[in-house]
């Protein structure tokens, strides 16, 4: 057969039509429907708080997303107001400590209750599980009970000790330490290392991803936490940021704007907290056989 | 290096009692391999004799000491485990060196240390490597040469080649054999494998059922078993075990008589034990006679399965011409090759 002839017939084999139109899959349909729409439910409140702050306060419930006169004026006045950086850094501190106390006291109880037999080991961990199952609403009044009694209204040590330790942590982290096995702590053991140890340098390293999934999860809690910040402290220099950010709301108006510049620049860390650590998060979430 | 002596050792969880007073002695510089089938308590004696069992009853002494109540760190041992227990998020150096780590060794002697183990193992070159980047045989190197850094007095192996492939398994069971050649240590080696038990062992401690069977080098165990747990668990393929009855001294065994002189009565129930290896199968009459059933070639010999009066035995035939499947084949047997067990297994020969 001539080249041209071989080629004339491929080309009439690919103009052929097809016999049947490709089909559509009809679950393929919903999965995407309900997936885009979870998206925008998501999605929406971050957009329209970005937008928002770039907005006069003629704008404020006018619920266009691009303004029609965007300007930067708001994040000149959140950032040259002195207190938005007091609060900052009260969230910083906060948020920090919480993480750094709960990853490793949640570590060491979770191991404690994974690898050690001793008895009463099941009702302490069922017992640390049913805290999970009371709402912060209930546990304020007899935290502020206890701050009023030991001292601890209004300040750093009051916002935080809550935090310091949580029972999801515990759970988690006891669940990973399912998965390390015995061999390597017999191993060290034999080696002369003593029990903290062997905590500290060999199963800790082989939780890497549950403890940054926690240590997130914690930063991000405390990060946010708006309740129990608000009725522990007094004074605006403890004054957390999402605490803080009420006082841009008085008893006439309240200035959105501000609100949301404010807010909009509270997210940076924890977006950058995330974009680092989302690898972990996702394997940690993984692993735990958690889905989130 | 030290001695090991047990003494009325007993094990229980609860009300359930799984070792039942053992006793054993392990000299200086001595292999002993523990052998038995999956729950026969060998590994509970080993994590007993490492401290990571507590002990219900009786003595465990290393050298002169007893060592009831030290922690394993104070007891001068180094186990090596099933699963290799080397840490993944360490280096091979980091990893050979962590049982250095309590030492008082200067750092400069330490890394000494390292590189002499690293190198008795031929892992010099992988010393900067995570053990996730190793085979499997290396990662069981890596375990052994974490356990010889510490130059303990007594090394315990946990079934350490179960997880590792018929070859590899076959080159580290030389590696190791070669290793205690050289540095002469006490080594009490825990499988449930008989030919690595037979490889490697001075001495074999078999076990079943919380209890020892027998303890004897391994020609003993093969040739003198002491009951028919140790004949038919000792040896592949395992022994033929027919029933008998001895009779006006001869036993009668499947369709034949064999004369033999017991200190038996006539009419006595027995069980006669015979290695298919020291069946010999040929063309011309001999003790048995029976029709081969099924072949297994394994090269140079081939397993002949020989229903011999209903009973299914096997023989050792020539791997080269080998006996038609459903042909006549006469077996043969020296009375010398015979073990007899009473009905309650005691060897009685």
């Amino acid at each position: 057969m001539a080249d041209s002839q071989i080629r004339a017939s491929a080309a009439a084999l690919m103009n052929a039509p097809t016999s049947a139109k490709p089909r559509r899959d009809p679950a393929a349909i919903i999965r995407w429907t309900l997936l885009a729409m979870g998206a925008i439910v998501m999605v929406m409140p971050i957009v329209y708080m970005l937008s928002a702050s770039f907005k006069y306060p003629y704008e404020m419930y006018n619920l266009n997303i691009i303004p029609k006169e965007p300007t930067a004026e708001n994040y000149a006045y959140v950032l040259s107001d002195g207190r938005f950086y007091r609060w900052f850094i009260n969230s910083f501190i906060i948020a920090t400590c919480t993480t750094v106390s709960a990853v490793f006291f949640d570590a060491l109880v979770g191991y404690a209750l994974c690898k050690f037999r001793f008895r009463g080991r099941y009702i302490i961990f069922i017992a640390i599980l049913s805290t999970l199952m009371i709402p912060t609403e209930m546990l304020v009044i007899p935290w502020y009970l206890m701050s009023r009694s030991l001292g601890w209204l209004d300040t750093y040590w009051g916002i935080m000790f809550p935090g310091m330790m949580t029972a999801f942590g515990t759970f988690l982290m006891k669940q990973f330490f399912e998965t390390v096995p015995d061999d390597f702590l017999e191993a060290a053991r034999i080696d002369g290392l003593n029990e903290f140890q062997i905590w500290w340098s060999v199963a800790l390293p082989l939780v890497t991803p549950a403890l940054s999934a926690l240590a997130i999860f914690v930063f991000l809690g405390n990060w946010t936490a708006f309740i129990w910040p608000l009725i522990v402290t007094n004074s605006q220099e403890l004054y957390t940021l999402p605490v803080g950010l009420t006082t841009f709301s008085v008893e006439q108006t309240v200035d959105w704007e501000l609100i949301m510049t404010g807010a909009a620049l509270a997210t940076i860390p924890t977006l950058i907290v995330f974009l680092v650590f989302q690898r972990y998060i996702i394997h940690g979430i993984a692993m735990a056989g958690l889905k989130g | 290096m030290a001695t090991v002596s047990i003494r009325n050792l007993v094990k229980a969880y609860g009300k359930t009692e799984v070792l039942h007073g053992i006793s054993l002695d392990v000299a200086d510089g001595e292999f002993v391999v523990f052998v038995g089938p999956s729950g026969c308590g060998k590994s509970t004696t080993l994590r007993m004799i490492a401290g990571l069992e507590e002990v219900t009853g009786g003595d465990i002494m290393i050298g002169d000491r007893v060592v009831n109540n030290l922690e394993p760190k104070d007891r001068d041992i180094a186990m090596v485990f099933q699963n290799y227990a080397i840490y993944p998020h360490l280096t091979v150096r980091k990893n050979i060196g962590f049982g250095l780590r309590t030492s008082k060794l200067s750092k400069p002697e330490r890394e000494e240390r390292i590189n002499e183990v690293a190198a008795m193992l031929s892992m010099t070159e992988y010393l900067d490597r995570k053990p996730g980047q190793l085979s499997g045989g290396q990662r069981q190197r890596v375990a052994i040469g974490r356990a010889m850094v510490r130059d303990p007095a007594v090394f315990l192996f946990d079934e350490p080649l179960s997880n590792l492939d018929a070859q590899l398994r076959s080159q580290m069971r030389l590696e190791i054999k070669k290793l205690h050649q050289r540095v002469g240590t006490t080594i009490i080696f825990v499988t449930h494998d008989q030919v690595e038990a037979m490889t490697m062992a001075d001495r074999i401690v078999i076990m079943k059922d919380g209890s020892i069977q027998q303890v004897g080098t391994p020609a003993e165990v093969f040739h003198q078993p002491a009951n028919a747990f140790v004949a038919q668990f000792i040896g592949a393929p395992s022994m033929n075990m027919l029933p008998a009855r001895y009779s006006g001294g001869a036993i009668k065994v499947a369709g034949s008589s064999i004369a033999i002189e017991l200190p038996l009565p006539d009419g006595s129930e027995l069980t006669v034990g015979i290695r298919p290896d020291d069946l010999i199968v040929s063309a011309t009459p001999g003790v048995f006679e029976g029709l081969v059933s099924v072949l297994e070639p394994l090269g140079s010999l081939t397993l002949a399965h020989i229903d011999i009066d209903g009973a299914d035995i096997v023989a050792v035939a020539d791997g080269r011409t080998p006996p038609a499947v459903g042909s006549k084949v006469h077996l043969a047997v020296e009375t010398a090759n015979l073990h007899v067990f009473t009905p309650d297994g005691e060897a009685l020969r």
